[in-house]
């Protein structure tokens, strides 16, 4: 039973870190391999305005919400805006935006296990015999909102579907109006939002390390890979087998596996299957 | 127009010498031989005899940096048959726990453990690599940025090959002269012998194969055939810097497969500018310097590659090299807009 609600909470977790992730790089085809960096630089910015400025725990989270949307919105202006279209430059040069925005944490010092945040909620239930405690369920139950949330974004609102429309076919969205640059600028910030919510409800279960941002830009890119590109049916499904993946290996071998897991989903899913389990686009495009 | 500033606009002719010397070998005049030989006899030079005038620490950085520069080209080489990878490290780690495993359990001297280790390994990786040959531009990347990270996950995890300690206690070379020449003369034959391959028919092959992959295969090649010799040449670069790595440390381990060897080197492939080998070396040989004075800075080394790689892409797309051998070859002036 514990295995069954732990690979749950598990999956809601690789769910929650592939959306952000998933609504830059996979919808709107806007590459964003700094996604590791605008997560810790959530989880070090709350911890920062809580500790060191004294502010309320409910204000930083706002304001890292915030801070993180417009650190996307200047990745995509500075960086990306002048590599747009080459899918490889754009992934190396955000890369090394990732690379330097985590080590540099490292630099100042943001070493080791005493930097973690607190849970939005004290207290536990316990199902079937397992106590689970309320950030779990609360990720959980974000998991699933934050999934239908962007479900019907995309497919409902203008901004959604514009954000789908400059993956497609970025010059036919400029004949109808859709201003790329503007509408991959919004999409950046908003995969970054996502990425920095996901770090405030998950850090908590953990510390802040540097290492961690690496561990989530692998397993977002897994979720993604395996899911399909652009697929919001794909990061759930996705989720749930890497998830319960993992919390088998873990209990079954040890946690040294866990990560293991999500990469050999990929290489699998590169291998057999590189447009993933369920995407439609590009299927043509990837291999000779 | 009248009334206005009249517009100037760049005008970029050939040197007289470079069209004289282009296809007619002017050998008949010094000038024009040296022309064509300077800018040849720069690195032969450079890296042969000037080791001796340096102390045994700056010879040191000079061996890091060959073995940088030639992850660089090994980068480069896979690169120009359209196959662009982000885990040059993968090669390293692999080409370096070949030869620790040679040395350490079959207790093979460092002359043969090298050579076997750069093939075996080599072949390895192309093994690996087969499966998604298929692949294009960021999938085939995103698997070679994943693998060597599985490799290191998985020693980790199964403890083989001395687990996180990895495998310490490795013969060395008998003194760094042994070392020093080993790696230059590695670097100016793959230097030199990989802009020879890129002229040949066989080069010709493969640079289309990245340009357009099914015109290829109309012509009735097999791409994929193609693709794998490329990956196992480009391979073969990478594990010897591997192999190497592992002498002159008398060490391997997870390190081998560390980001470092992935994203040095195509920082330096695209500071020096992309599509030449000889830019590679051109960018090993300022940023690798440059990263070992800022060794003192601890974390910040990191940020800085980071920065860089992100840096000259954005900003020099071009490259170095690029630059400098226009510099060599053409005149520049600005001439009215008409």
């Amino acid at each position: 039973m514990g295995i069954l609600i732990y690979g749950f909470i598990n999956s809601a977790i690789l769910a929650l870190l592939a959306m952000g992730f998933n609504l830059t790089f996979g919808i709107s085809g806007v590459a964003n391999f700094a996604y590791g960096a605008i997560y810790i630089f959530a989880g070090f910015g709350v911890w920062i305005l809580i500790n060191l400025l004294g502010f309320n725990y409910w204000v930083s989270i706002g304001i890292a919400l915030l801070a993180s949307f417009l650190v996307g919105v200047i990745i995509f202006h500075v960086v990306i805006k002048r590599i747009k279209g080459m899918a490889l430059s754009e992934v190396i040069a955000t890369f090394g935006v990732g690379i330097a925005g985590m080590e540099i944490f490292r630099y100042f010092g943001f070493i080791g296990s005493k930097y973690g945040l607190p849970s939005l909620f004290s207290g536990g239930i316990t199902v079937g015999g397992v106590t689970i405690d309320s950030q779990r369920i609360t990720i959980g139950i974000m998991a699933v909102v934050l999934v239908i949330f962007v479900y019907f974004f995309t497919r409902y609102t203008k901004t959604g579907l514009a954000f789908r429309a400059i993956a497609q076919d970025e010059r036919t969205a400029l004949t109808f109006g859709i201003n790329s640059d503007k509408v991959g600028a919004i999409s950046m910030g908003f995969g970054s939002c996502l990425g920095a919510a996901s770090a405030i409800l998950i850090l908590p279960l953990g510390n802040i390390t540097v290492e961690g941002g690496y561990d989530v830009l692998l397993n977002a890119l897994a979720v993604c890979i395996v899911g399909g590109l652009g697929s919001s049916v794909g990061v759930l499904v996705a989720s749930a087998l890497i998830g319960y993946a993992q919390t088998f290996t873990a209990f079954y071998l040890e946690t040294h596996w866990m990560m293991l897991v999500s990469l050999i989903a990929i290489a699998l899913i590169l291998g057999i299957k590189p447009s993933g389990l369920f995407s439609q686009q590009k299927e043509l495009e990837e291999r000779v | 127009m009248e009334g206005k500033k009249a517009e100037l606009r760049k005008e970029r002719i050939d040197r007289g010498i470079k069209a004289r010397s282009d296809d007619i070998f002017a050998l008949n005049s010094w000038r024009e031989a040296l022309f064509l030989l300077g800018p040849r006899a720069v690195p032969v030079v450079g890296l042969l005899l000037v080791g001796p005038f340096f102390s045994p620490y700056m010879r040191e950085i000079l061996i890091s940096t060959a073995s940088y520069a030639l992850l660089a080209i090994s980068w480069e080489f896979m690169m120009t048959a359209g196959l662009t990878s982000l885990g040059q490290s993968l090669l390293f780690g692999v080409g370096a726990y070949f030869t620790g495993i040679l040395n350490y359990y079959l207790k093979f001297p460092w002359f043969l453990s090298i050579p076997v280790a750069t093939v075996t390994g080599s072949l390895l990786v192309t093994l690996l690599l087969v499966f998604v040959l298929r692949l294009r531009g960021v999938y085939f990347s995103m698997i070679t940025l994943v693998l060597p990270l599985m490799f290191m996950r998985l020693i980790e995890a199964t403890r083989i090959l001395g687990g996180t300690e990895g495998l310490t206690g490795l013969d060395a070379f008998p003194n760094q002269w042994v070392s020093y020449y080993l790696i230059m003369l590695a670097l100016l034959f793959a230097l030199f012998g990989f802009r020879r391959l890129q002229d040949s028919d066989y080069g010709l092959i493969l640079r289309a194969i990245k340009d357009d992959d099914r015109s290829v295969m109309n012509a009735g090649l097999n791409v994929y055939w193609y693709k794998a010799q490329a990956l196992f040449i480009g391979g073969c670069v990478g594990c010897f810097a591997g192999a190497f790595g592992t002498h002159y440390d008398m060490f391997c381990g997870m390190p081998g497969f560390a980001l470092d060897y992935s994203i040095m080197p195509i920082a330096c492939a695209l500071l020096g500018g992309g599509g030449t080998f000889a830019g590679s070396v051109v960018g090993a040989f300022i940023l690798v310097p440059l990263a070992e004075v800022l060794r003192a800075f601890g974390a910040l080394r990191i940020v800085f590659y980071g920065s860089f790689l992100t840096f000259s892409i954005v900003a020099l797309p071009e490259g170095l090299f690029h630059f400098l051998s226009r510099k060599y070859h053409q005149i520049e002036r600005y001439v009215e807009v008409r």
